[in-house]
């Protein structure tokens, strides 16, 4: 790792200050993807500012059809949040598969999201349930936040404070881990809204990061069960391609990984 | 440079360190702790696992200056005096370590199991709970017996308290 | 037995400094004035070496020294050695191409050191590293074995044509082709036998001390053979007289193999320490032990079987490619000919053997001996097609294998090995009843029903263990001698110190080798210390790999102990007043049989150090060393049998269970065993399932590191039901075999077995990923 200062904010307003007066300043939340690429020195921020202790930013409300995730919050805490567990179960599930029980107590949403690793679990439940992500500044809805490859809509300096989700009637997870890193080879998040829509995001399989899957959405519209997937073909175009799985594995896999969201979201 | 001021095994200490100083390297390399390892640099293999207020989490990720304020645990703070953590004495007892290398992240991953989910542990959720932690030389046959033994003598322990 | 005896399952007395964090590894080690160094290694797989610009890098905090690979060469450091000398079929050497510590001119594998930063601490040198300037011009290179063997492939060494190390064969290749022409059946098949990593977790590292005034060296190391990297790096690199030089292996984090080598980095540390005046210490990464550790196995065979109408085995014949990688490593010559050819007959009677073996160079990181070494490679041709053969013949496979089996003793095969003992039927009923073989079809038909693929492969290994003896192996083209010493300390108040060329680092010698002690003299196991790993301490040893400490070093110490009692008889027998054929030793006490007269083993050596009451004639003390040769292999065998279940869905394989019966002989102390067959176990499903090495067209390392070279972890692997059926060796006192390797030699051809078995398509190599399986399954 390159040498660096570390800063602990006390608050996101003071965050987002120390931010500002660094040459090439980066948010450390959890760090459980930051500090293993600043390891390999494939990042050299000269300021790194610790957002895990501010109090503003950790935290899980519930409220009427809402559930909101404050940016700081750790996976352990939403996988075994009764709140959530409650709401929007499936959500708790996937948090519980994030990394491993050591990742899962120090890696946080707000992390996950602003690194938008195309292998992570998060942006499928965001984008299959239309969450919205707040900022210091502004609110960015799922569809207009990821925008491909470890990309977001965020700013510099923008920092993910929290992230709500409606809370829908049903909802699945269903993640194929890949056999080495344990990231998603293709998970697959489904969910129909009290509205009656239906959602369906995977992550791990597109070349360009989280993407909706139109035909795995309509057939569940029709027909709310596994089963309805039986027909359906994904089509490995645009798919990843990797010494774990080839883009018409990642196809099926995103269809299996529906059938078992679905029967997972009962 | 940065003065970090935390309590490991229970002693506060103070230690001026270089902000990219890992916790792993804090505790190795200036607090002479060489009972927590490092077997990779990619955050997977678990060797370097401490306690971080109570959770067990990677060393060789985090800061040493994330952990300024916080109370440590590592391997070498478990024991109390002479007497073995049931963890440490049930994989002793059922040969769950063969080199050693890994062990200390094993047990303090181990202990953390046992405090989460308690006496609900079988086979599989021990095998599942393990996903962060390597070990290349048992095959973790023993591992998982000594954290199913374990969970058993920590529970009567508790009760005993 | 006694209760710390052999047989008894005895929990380790190393195991309190592992499990309180006292262990002490090399990277624990810290010596005043000490400053670190940091390799400056090749990106390319192939490449030359124009010019190193180290000014940048001098100027940078806290270097102390940037060294290159002229230098060393320049200091006429050694090139670093393969220690087998392997014939071609046409009577020509083995063709090698140097390897220097450091590359002065040509790189030829990603990874290859150039040049090495030595600064006050390790970040300063990472960070100043950077700051020096390699100028490269790139050459094509040969990323494997395909590519290397093509007609106008780029050549790695002048010395090897076509990038071929030999071309080398075993048997008889006239009577095979005979037995071929009288063949009923003929069963072929294209195998892969997949390159992997070894991943002891912990990494590699060394710390060496030039001491000016004694000129002496110090050197700390991950090795699993101390005195052998003594020997090499003083006979062989020039590094210092072997008095001149002390190598310690203290507590090491595990070795599969890949700690026998005495690798660039420890030759780097000794020279760089006595050219800065300062210990230096490197601690490899994980990102390092990928490219640099040798790596394992990577064979491309073609196989053939006949069968007569009876289907009994007339004949085998094998072709193998192995890659080596771009330099020739220690003993890397000896694993695809010595080691594995040799046991290519397996359990069974197969009247002719051809195998031919072609070595190969490519851009890769080194190959040689990985936990099992040749006859996992073996094993799992030969049990890969015993399988494809009940497949096509239409007959049961365990039916198949029974049929053919060895049963006489002891056995001379075709490939020079000759099995002393052994009961094959023994180890696969054992295996057949603990699985409930017989209740197979049904289960299959209930998961068939439930929507899941139900398999089962069996596995019949046979291994040997414990090379030797060394004037065969002499004969066959090692470079050295592969006995065992022991030496006994029976101090005078009756403690005893047992120290042994055999390293322990993960094997639990510290435990078993006490339990022979006391076995013998009926002492607590506390009273024993064994000592292992330093030079200075113990007299010599070739160290512990390829399953022979026990066989071996455990025979060495039975040797020198028989010593150490015969002269403790005679002080009995002359303090008691008895003759010393009445002396009989009996829980730590010497007893005149048939009498109530007896002296204690302290009071025996107190005598034999005091010296005042001595039988006329003999000397003082109470210490004896032997140097043990054996006289044959030992020959572990078993019979592996897995039951799994895929998901068709996604390819994946879960298992349902895993039984294991093997025949080691004695067993000293059977949890010990148990966890080393666990251990093998695991590496050998590891091989099958997730592990394998891969190489891009340019020779860059894919798998590079946990995120993309799959280790098994405790979710991939089931619990293990293990059993033992025995047949004590003949060869060596103790009646042990070796346990160290097995489960890696065996496990592999039962899981492929059992998927092929599971989808019907015999057609799957390893690793078999899910992606693998699953276009096996839907093609």
């Amino acid at each position: 790792m390159y040498e660096t200062n570390y800063h602990r904010a006390s608050s996101v307003a003071d965050a987002a200050a120390t931010f500002a007066k660094g040459a090439e300043s980066k948010f450390l939340a959890g760090g459980q993807t930051l500090l293993p690429v600043m390891k390999q020195r494939l990042a050299a921020p000269t300021d790194v500012i610790d957002l895990s202790k501010v109090q503003e930013m950790i935290g899980i409300e519930v409220s009427g059809d809402t559930v909101t995730i404050k940016g700081a919050t750790p996976h352990y805490d939403v996988a075994q949040s009764d709140a959530v567990q409650k709401a929007i179960p499936a959500l708790a599930n996937l948090a519980s598969m994030i990394g491993d029980p050591a990742v899962r107590y120090r890696g946080t949403i707000g992390g996950s999201l602003a690194n938008n690793d195309p292998a992570a679990d998060y942006p499928a439940a965001l984008l299959a349930l239309g969450a919205t992500v707040k900022t210091n500044k502004r609110s960015i809805t799922a569809e207009d936040f990821f925008k491909g490859l470890f990309t977001t809509a965020l700013e510099d300096g923008e920092i993910i404070t929290a992230v709500s989700f409606p809370v829908p009637a049903k909802a699945g997870y269903a993640k194929f881990p890949n056999p080495a890193s344990r990231f998603a080879l293709t998970g697959v998040f489904v969910a129909r809204t009290k509205a009656g829509d239906v959602r369906v995001a995977a992550t791990g399989a597109s070349q360009s990061g989280v993407m909706r899957v139109a035909p795995i959405e309509q057939a569940l519209k029709a027909n709310w069960a596994a089963s309805a997937l039986d027909s359906v073909t994904i089509p490995a175009s645009g798919l990843l391609a990797d010494i774990h799985g080839s883009a018409d594995y990642r196809a099926n896999l995103v269809k299996v990984m529906g059938q078992r969201a679905v029967t997972a979201a009962g | 440079m940065s003065t970090v001021k935390l309590t490991v095994n229970g002693k506060a200490v103070s230690v001026d360190v270089e902000d990219r100083t890992l916790l792993v390297h804090l505790l190795r390399e200036n607090l002479n702790l060489t009972g927590t390892h490092v077997g990779c640099d990619t955050s997977q293999c678990g060797a370097c696992v401490v306690h971080v207020d109570g959770r067990a989490v990677k060393s060789c990720t985090m800061l040493a200056g994330q952990a300024a304020g916080c109370n440590v645990t590592t391997i070498e703070g478990l024991a109390k005096g002479d007497e073995l953590h049931p963890m440490q004495a049930a994989f002793r007892d059922n040969h769950g370590l063969q080199c050693g290398y890994c062990t200390p992240g094993m047990i303090m991953s181990a202990v953390d199991i046992v405090h989460r989910h308690g006496g609900k542990l079988d086979e599989e959720t021990v095998r599942h709970e393990l996903e962060g932690n390597i070990c290349r030389c048992t095959g973790y046959h023993n591992i998982v017996k000594a954290v199913l033994d374990a969970a058993g003598r920590m529970k009567v322990a508790q009760a005993a308290e | 037995m006694g209760v710390e005896g052999i047989g008894a399952r005895v929990v380790r007395k190393e195991d309190r400094r592992f499990i309180t964090g006292q262990g002490r590894y090399v990277d624990d080690v810290k010596m005043v004035g000490m400053s670190y160094a940091h390799f400056i290694r090749s990106p390319h797989a192939h490449a030359k070496v124009k010019g190193i610009d180290s000014a940048e890098a001098m100027k940078m905090p806290g270097v102390i020294a940037v060294l290159t690979g002229q230098q060393i060469v320049d200091d006429k450091v050694g090139n670093l050695i393969c220690g087998w000398a392997i014939t071609s079929k046409d009577g020509s050497p083995m063709k090698m191409g140097a390897w220097p510590a450091m590359a002065p001119e040509t790189v030829r594998f990603v990874g290859q050191a150039v040049a090495v930063v030595i600064a006050e601490t390790k970040n300063q040198a990472r960070d100043a590293a950077e700051a020096v300037v390699v100028n490269y011009e790139e050459l094509p290179a040969v990323p494997d074995i395909k590519a290397a063997i093509k007609p106008g492939a780029a050549q790695l060494h002048p010395e090897a044509p076509g990038n071929i190390v030999y071309d080398w064969h075993l048997g008889d290749e006239a009577a095979v082709k005979d037995a071929f022409s009288k063949a009923a059946n003929v069963v072929t098949l294209d195998l892969t036998n997949n390159r992997l990593v070894p991943n002891a977790m912990e990494p590699r590292a060394a710390i060496a001390h030039y001491d000016q005034a004694e000129e002496h060296y110090t050197l700390y190391t991950t090795s699993q053979n101390p005195h052998v990297a003594r020997l090499v790096l003083s006979a062989f690199y020039n590094i210092a007289p072997e008095h001149k030089l002390r190598v310690i292996a203290p507590d090491v984090g595990g070795g599969f193999g890949s700690k026998i080598y005495i690798y660039p980095e420890e030759m780097v540390a000794l020279w760089a320490s006595k050219k800065v005046g300062r210990p230096v210490k490197w601690t490899g990464d994980r990102s390092e032990a990928f490219l640099t550790d040798a790596h394992g196995r990577d064979h491309v065979s073609k196989a053939e079987l006949a069968f007569d109408k009876d289907n009994k085995i007339l004949g085998l014949r094998v072709k193998t490619h192995a890659n080596f990688g771009a330099y020739m490593s220690l003993f890397s010559s000896a694993v695809p000919t010595y080691l594995y050819a040799t046991l290519l007959s397996g359990q069974y009677v197969i009247p002719a053997i051809y195998a031919e073996v072609i070595g190969v160079y490519t851009n890769t990181t080194p190959v040689d001996a990985y936990r099992g070494a040749g006859r996992p490679e073996a094993s799992y041709l030969i049990e890969r097609m015993m399988e494809t053969a009940a497949r096509q013949l239409k007959v049961d496979p365990t039916e198949l294998r029974k049929k053919n089996f060895i049963t006489q003793f002891p056995y001379q095969t075709p490939v020079i090995m000759a099995y002393d003992i052994g009961d094959f039927h023994a180890s696969i009923d054992a295996a057949m009843k603990a699985i409930d073989y017989a209740g197979f079809p049904a289960r299959k038909a209930k998961a068939k029903a439930d929507g899941k693929l139900r398999g089962i492969g069996i596995s019949c290994y046979i291994e040997a263990c414990g090379i030797a003896p060394s004037k065969a192996v002499g004969s066959l083209g090692a470079g050295v001698g592969l006995w065992e010493s022991a030496e006994i300390r029976v101090n005078p108040v009756g403690t005893i110190e047992v120290l042994t060329g055999s390293h322990s680092h993960g094997q639990g010698h510290e435990t078993t080798f006490c339990q022979i002690i006391a076995e013998r003299l009926g002492v607590p196991i506390s009273q024993v210390s064994i000592v292992h790993g330093d030079t200075d301490k113990v007299q010599f040893g070739m160290g512990t790999y390829g399953s022979r400490s026990l066989a071996v070093g455990g025979t060495a110490i039975v040797k020198a102990m028989e010593k150490v009692e015969a002269k403790a008889k005679k002080i009995a027998a002359h303090a008691l007043e008895a003759s010393e054929s009445d002396i009989v030793i009996e829980n730590g006490e010497f007893k005149v049989t048939g009498t109530d007269k007896s002296i204690a083993l302290p009071m025996v050596a107190l005598a034999a150090y005091t010296a005042h009451n001595l039988p006329e004639g003999m000397e003082p003390g109470l210490k004896e060393t032997a140097f043990y040769d054996p006289t044959n292999f030992t020959f572990p065998a078993g019979a592996y049998i897995c039951e799994l279940e895929v998901d068709p869905g996604t390819g994946k394989t879960s298992f349902v269970n895993f039984v294991a019966a093997d025949d080691f002989g004695r067993l000293i102390n059977p949890m010990i065993v148990e966890g080393q067959v666990h251990g093998g176990l695991a590496q050998g499903i590891g091989q099958a399932l997730l592990e394998g090495v891969v190489y891009d067209g340019t020779g860059q390392l894919v798998t590079a590191s946990f995120m993309d070279y799959s280790m098994p972890r405790a979710d991939d692997l089931p619990s293990f039901q293990l059993s033992h059926t025995t047949t004590l060796c003949p060869g060596n006192p103790l009646g042990v075999k070796g346990c160290g390797e097995a489960g890696a030699i065996g496990a592999s051809a039962a899981v492929i077995n059992a998927i092929t078995d599971a989808i019907g398509n015999n057609k799957l190599e390893m690793p078999a990923t899910p992606d693998r399986v699953w276009h096996a399954i839907h093609g």
